[in-house]
């Protein structure tokens, strides 16, 4: 056993050796919820991070050939503390140099101010939305991939207003999500002339909601915007409204949009109209067409994984070194204009062209565009029912 | 001013849905007034037994509808509901031969058999998320309105419109029929009489030569077909959730005890109080107001007195002020 043991160090030494003779290594966090509520769809987002890296170790030109691997921990996406512990241990025991993630705005809230902070590691979020992320401290080293939930209420402004909506009630599920939205939807519609009328929660899971409807009908209104959940309480708010004659148009942000909702109501919501994260650009899918059937491009925040995880790694090349300190300015030089296009499986081509001391402008799976405090402008798939269909009307 | 409107709007958000609401409760609380009064303890297990009830009528409709039967524009539940009626009722005669026969030979004090109805609470919420899942169930069917608010609007030219469903007609009517049945069996049949004497004295009722087990087993059978019945018109006027049963035990334990525990028509009393003070305390007035007073009086606010969030906290207020101020309710049920 002795003897096995003294091989397999020596081995590993040598190995170590070898590697530090040839190229260096550089090693990227990706910390998702592996356990927990959106334990499905972490492990297409992991891949993703994972595809973006193995893209760039394979081109062999980052900072003269270096290789990145990826160390992953569990955010859990619930429990702070055990995401802070995890992040600790990636960045001071495994010696990472960027972070990708965290995935729930709550843990990677509790990461940023605890660790990132305090050891000035940079960390891109591939899917947190909270709006309260664009005004934490960070120093510049927090980045996400993902719109704030901010962007979605200027957005629904902009479609209402648009349709020359001025006066409009709303309901919001009762949590983060849906009074978050809420707000930042209530703030911007306001700002932009027009009235909300009433900003009332609904519970979930209830069996009767014409109470709720009956005061949001007294508030009145064109339209009522439901930021829930169609499998939820929001479905019953709009059969509620529907029964009762209060509202026969709605306005459904992404909680609500859904092939379920075509089942539940058809053609009784046309006229309605809506919008939720999605893109035109070519870009997604390139990113599918490259991951084949390896794992699910598709799958919710995979695509912004892959671009978090390929940010960390141009920015690095741009500042020409890995240290967080050096690269964290350069995120936003990457991401944005001016410079050449680059799109999934062009990660090459942008290390040369930043090698030469070019710019790029990368777009990447999600049309990425960064903006304000460093995170994505957002695009959105703007829909309205028609003969009780979802169709697209356009992007923005 | 336009009174008309007003009352329009009062009835179609505020009278209407009220009714429907109070005709649910009063069957369930019908029940558990029952259970008090005859079998001497609170039966916590009763919204439960409203869910397994409507479950059973669930499942009969979807065997119904995939059978292609209907009832033209009246839900097919209707015809689906002897069977929830005749299953609920041999599974709350087991739980009785099984568990509460077993105390009540024992003479157990009414604060265990209280206890225990909780345990058969616990296993038929269980076992009714088992077969049919948490989620909610669609199976109504048939006409859903008996006027819609367009038609409504058509048909008089008013600014408000007024929507009566069909499953709001059918629960107050049958709400009628139940009660009527129900006192009509108490009041004139030899069973119902003896289950009177029964309640009212124990030990006479025994003299008299009562036969307990048969008064017992009768009360059952009544009250399975009451949480059948309400229970499916709560599923059908809303929508069935097992859940959603488990929270109605609150509003139904509020209006048994307002009108009197161990009193069917104080049951049916409270029924309604809890039903419209839960309904008008929570309701936005705004609209109502600006039609019924001057314009200079229009009201600026949506003046509701509780967020729809507290619509429970009424029944728990209810409750308190009832047992502080009359504790036997108000139609002198059984005093605790």
């Amino acid at each position: 056993m002795k003897k096995l043991l003294a091989v397999t160090a020596a081995t590993a030494l040598m190995a170590s050796t070898a590697f530090a003779g040839g190229h260096s290594n550089i090693k990227i966090g990706v910390i998702l919820g592996f356990t927990g509520p959106i334990e499905s769809l972490t492990p297409p987002m992991g891949d993703g991070a994972e595809f973006a890296m193995k893209e760039v170790t394979d081109s062999g030109k980052l900072l003269g050939g270096a290789s990145v691997t990826s160390v992953r921990a569990d955010s859990t996406c619930i429990d702070a503390a055990a995401a802070t512990a995890a992040a600790e241990r990636l960045i001071t025991s495994d010696g990472v140099k960027g972070i990708m993630g965290a995935d729930c705005s709550g843990v990677t809230g509790a990461i940023l101010a605890n660790v990132a902070l305090a050891n000035g590691v940079v960390m891109i979020s591939p899917s947190a939305t909270s709006p309260g992320l664009s005004t934490a401290e960070d120093n510049g080293l927090f980045f996400r991939t993902a719109p704030s939930d901010a962007r979605q209420g200027v957005v629904m402004t902009e479609v209402l207003m648009e349709q020359g909506i001025k006066e409009v009630a709303v309901t919001y599920t009762n949590n983060d999500y849906g009074k978050g939205l809420a707000d930042s939807f209530a703030a911007a519609f306001e700002a932009a002339g027009g009235t909300v009328t009433i900003n009332a929660s609904h519970e979930d899971g209830k069996a009767d909601y014409s109470a709720e409807v009956g005061a949001l009908a007294a508030a009145g209104g064109d339209r009522l915007v439901v930021a829930g959940y169609v499998d939820q309480g929001g479905s019953g708010i709009v059969r509620a409204a529907l029964d009762s004659g209060a509202f026969d148009t709605f306005h459904f942000p992404d909680g609500m949009i859904g092939t379920k909702l075509e089942e539940n109501f058809g053609s009784e919501i046309d006229g309605s109209t809506g919008q939720h994260p999605g893109t035109d650009s070519p870009g997604a899918a390139k990113f599918a067409d490259m991951v084949g059937g390896a794992f699910d491009a598709t799958s919710p925040f995979t695509p912004e994984s892959y671009d978090a995880a390929a940010l960390i790694m141009l920015a690095m090349q741009a500042a020409g070194s890995a240290e967080p300190g050096d690269y964290k300015s350069k995120v936003m030089d990457v991401a944005n204009a001016p410079g050449e296009m680059i799109y999934p499986g062009e990660l090459g081509k942008a290390l040369d062209i930043l090698a030469s001391g070019g710019e790029i402008d990368y777009v990447g799976a999600t049309a990425v565009e960064l903006i304000g405090p460093g995170e994505s402008a957002g695009n959105y798939r703007q829909i309205e029912v028609s003969g009780g269909k979802i169709s697209t009307v356009k992007y923005r | 001013m336009d009174l008309l409107n007003a009352l329009i709007v009062f009835s179609n958000f505020v009278f209407i849905p009220a009714l429907a609401y109070g005709s649910q409760l009063a069957l369930g609380a019908l029940g558990v007034t029952l259970i008090y009064g005859i079998l001497r303890f609170s039966n916590f297990a009763h919204g439960d037994t409203m869910a397994f009830g409507a479950m059973i009528t669930v499942l009969a409709t979807w065997w119904l509808q995939s059978l292609g039967v209907s009832l033209g524009p009246f839900p097919t539940a209707i015809l689906a509901l002897p069977f929830g009626i005749i299953i609920c009722s041999l599974f709350i005669l087991a739980t009785d031969r099984f568990v509460y026969r077993f105390y009540r030979n024992q003479k157990a004090k009414p604060v265990i058999l209280v206890i225990v109805s909780m345990g058969i609470m616990f296993i038929m919420n269980g076992l009714v998320r088992f077969i049919i899942g948490p989620n909610d169930q669609r199976f109504a069917d048939g006409e859903r309105f008996i006027i819609s608010v367009r038609e409504f609007k058509q048909l008089t030219g008013l600014r408000e419109g007024l929507a009566f469903k069909t499953t709001q007609g059918i629960t107050i009517i049958t709400a009628i029929l139940v009660v009527l049945i129900l006192f009509w069996f108490l009041n004139k049949t030899r069973t119902g009489k003896s289950m009177r004497a029964y309640s009212d004295n124990e030990d006479l009722a025994l003299l008299s030569g009562i036969n307990p087990e048969k008064v017992v087993t009768v009360t059952w059978l009544i009250v399975a077909a009451l949480a059948t019945v309400a229970g499916t018109l709560y599923g059908l006027d809303k929508s069935f959730k097992p859940f959603v049963y488990f929270q109605l035990l609150l509003p139904i334990f509020a209006s048994a005890i307002v009108g009197g525990l161990g009193n069917p028509i104080g049951a049916i009393a409270g029924g309604f109080i809890v039903a419209f003070s839960e309904v008008t305390i929570t309701y936005a007035w705004k609209k109502v107001l600006k039609y019924s007073l001057p314009e200079s009086l229009e009201p600026t606010t949506l003046m509701q007195l509780l967020s729809t969030d507290y619509k429970f906290a009424v029944s728990f207020v209810i409750l308190i002020v009832v047992l502080l101020f009359r504790p036997t309710g108000l139609f002198r049920g059984k005093a605790f």
